[in-house]
């Protein structure tokens, strides 16, 4: 299990952006972690990653585990030998690399024998990836390119998936794609922390879900209640007021209304 | 007959050094795209690569093509190191700070090679000397194809190596994109000290090269490794195909230029063809200041 306890994180020595934040994913499950551009939940991917100090980021308290054992002060390449896989945010394939050099960059730390029953691997679930295997990755579509990323974070044979934002500017039939392949790639036997602002997407596959806000999480619960609950579909799932900008908003925007009629 | 084997001595003599300049200007280039740098230490490696070929010659008895083996395993050593000392301090810094930590690199191993040299030439031991290679009517020199072959060799195995090998992969990922490198568990700071070590390992063949041929390693000759410059400017700081074609180029048209020396003295003095190489530089920075083959953003320190 990776668990996520009470973390506060600050960039730049003074900004503090994650304000104690909870949460976990448990073995085999897929778990959504919502919230709103700015909110932090990319943040909390780097803290997970140990990419936190590129960014001039420290964790200045709390932990994240795996297993109970802390990873919060491993570096990068010590937090993908420990078995976490992450797509990170904007896709980031190594457009000059080939379709396979990307997925062979993406089996840096695992064992060579792995490498090739990998690669049968991520071609099956990608069959697309499969026929521009020799072609440039810079000229792929944007899904195509969400695809490779995914299966490139695959070839380390996670067990621990981070996605941050996958359907992001995608079109919604590919978006679709992209779920059912979530959907899959969980049923293999990794453990899945989808990061969305679609919050459609993402809790039509989660078991469990998290929002986030301006670094807190406000909201802790199963998927199937935060599809219910009034507010998260008002701003999440697309039946949002207008002008209201952040969770927030909505409420006061609501309060208001009450008061005014 | 007599101007065609002139013609080709001539450019025999171009492609020699050309490649030479090649082989040196990879070695920046390498660098350049692992990290970002501009390594002006890289003349004084030359020279330090030459004293220990002449070291590992004279002192250990070894032949020739296995002390260069090992000058240029003991220059990947101190490229690596120097990388860690000295620049792995300046990650994160802005590129032109850390390019001045090299020129200082650059003095220091520059002040070390004249302790360990002294003002009097010393030789590498090289088998080629003035030797001339008789190919029917023509007559070449040893040095510049041997010049040729090894330094085109050498830039050969470097692309086989980036191209082909998991580390090669991995260097060119950092290359690319740090941040996406690391998060696919490359060591990048492992990959900086790889590519100052490759660098180093090309420095010391580029001055063994260098000195074959003449009479000898003076440490005044790292002032020769400045040919580098004009042609990384001509091929692009990032591209090492441009590095092999700007290096040929610019050697066939110094090579030119000296044929012509005796004739053009009377108008603009005896050493003309030494700052052939930097007119070269200029048109290219005006014509196309990225290069033959380097990317456009590319950030000029
Ligand atoms: N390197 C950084 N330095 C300073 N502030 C940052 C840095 N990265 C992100 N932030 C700030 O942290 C907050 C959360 O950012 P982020 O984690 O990217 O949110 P999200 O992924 O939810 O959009 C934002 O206000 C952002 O401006
Ligand atoms: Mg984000």
């Amino acid at each position: 299990m990776l668990a996520v306890e009470n973390l506060e994180v600050v960039y730049e020595d003074v900004i503090l952006v994650l304000k104690g934040v909870s949460l976990s994913v448990p073995e085999g499950g897929i778990v959504a972690l919502l919230g709103a551009n700015g909110a932090g939940k990319t943040t909390v991917l780097r803290a997970i990653t140990g990419l936190l100090d590129i960014h001039r980021g420290e964790v200045t308290k709390g932990k994240v585990t795996l297993d109970d054992r802390p990873i919060h002060h491993l570096s990068a390449p010590q937090t993908v030998a420990a078995g976490i896989g992450q797509v990170m945010e904007g896709r980031r394939t190594f457009v000059e690399f080939t379709v396979e050099e990307n997925l062979r960059i993406g089996a840096h730390t695992a064992e060579r024998g792995t490498v090739e029953a990998n690669l049968d691997r991520v071609y099956t679930l990608f069959p697309r990836l499969a026929e521009r295997r020799r072609q440039v990755s810079g000229y792929l579509s944007g899904g195509e390119q969400q695809m490779l990323v995914i299966g490139r974070a695959l070839m380390a044979q996670p067990r621990v998936l981070l996605l941050d934002e996958p359907s992001l500017g995608l079109a919604p039939l590919i978006v679709q794609q992209i779920r059912d392949l979530i959907v899959d790639i969980n049923q293999q036997g990794t453990s899945v922390l989808l990061v969305e602002q679609n919050a459609n997407m993402a809790l039509s596959i989660a078991s469990h879900g998290y929002i986030l806000e301006t670094g807190k999480v406000v909201m802790d619960k199963p998927a199937d209640v935060l599809r219910e609950d009034e507010d998260v579909r008002e701003f999440y799932l697309g039946l949002r007021e207008e002008g209201a900008s952040s969770f927030r908003d909505v409420k006061h925007y609501k309060r208001r209304k009450r008061w005014l009629s | 007959m007599e101007l065609l084997s002139v013609v080709l001595s001539v450019l025999v003599r171009g492609v020699g050094i050309g490649s030479t300049y090649a082989l040196l200007a990879v070695g920046f280039v390498i660098i350049y795209r692992a990290t970002d740098v501009v390594n002006f230490a890289q003349p004084a490696l030359m020279i330090l690569g030459s004293y220990f070929t002449a070291l590992y010659v004279h002192n250990a008895g070894m032949p020739f093509p296995v002390a260069v083996i090992a000058a240029m395993a003991t220059m990947a050593v101190i490229g690596a190191l120097t990388e860690r000392v000295a620049l792995r301090p300046m990650v994160g810094e802005p590129p032109f700070s850390a390019a001045m930590v090299t020129v200082g690199v650059f003095f220091a191993l520059f002040i070390l090679s004249f302790r360990l040299i002294g003002t009097n030439p010393i030789s590498t031991g090289e088998p080629w000397g003035f030797a001339r290679l008789v190919v029917g009517d023509f007559e070449f020199r040893q040095i510049d194809i041997a010049r040729t072959v090894l330094s085109l060799g050498a830039i050969g195995l470097t692309g086989l190596f980036l191209q082909r090998s998991k580390a090669g992969l991995a260097m060119r990922a950092t290359a690319m994109d740090q941040e996406t490198a690391l998060a696919q568990g490359v060591n990048v700071g492992r990959m900086f000290g790889l590519s100052w070590a490759i660098s180093g390992a090309l420095a010391a063949l580029a001055g063994v090269m260098i000195s074959a041929g003449s009479g000898g390693t003076v440490p005044l000759d790292a002032f020769i490794a400045l040919k580098a410059l004009p042609v990384i400017i001509l091929g692009g700081l990032d591209s090492i195909k441009g590095s092999v074609v700007a290096g040929l180029i610019i050697g066939v048209v110094e090579a030119i230029a000296l044929s012509f020396n005796t004739t053009l003295t009377p108008l603009i003095g005896e050493n003309f063809y030494l700052v052939v190489p930097y007119i070269i530089m200029i048109l290219a920075l005006m014509v196309r200041p990225y290069g033959l083959f380097g990317t456009a953003e590319v950030q000029r320190v």
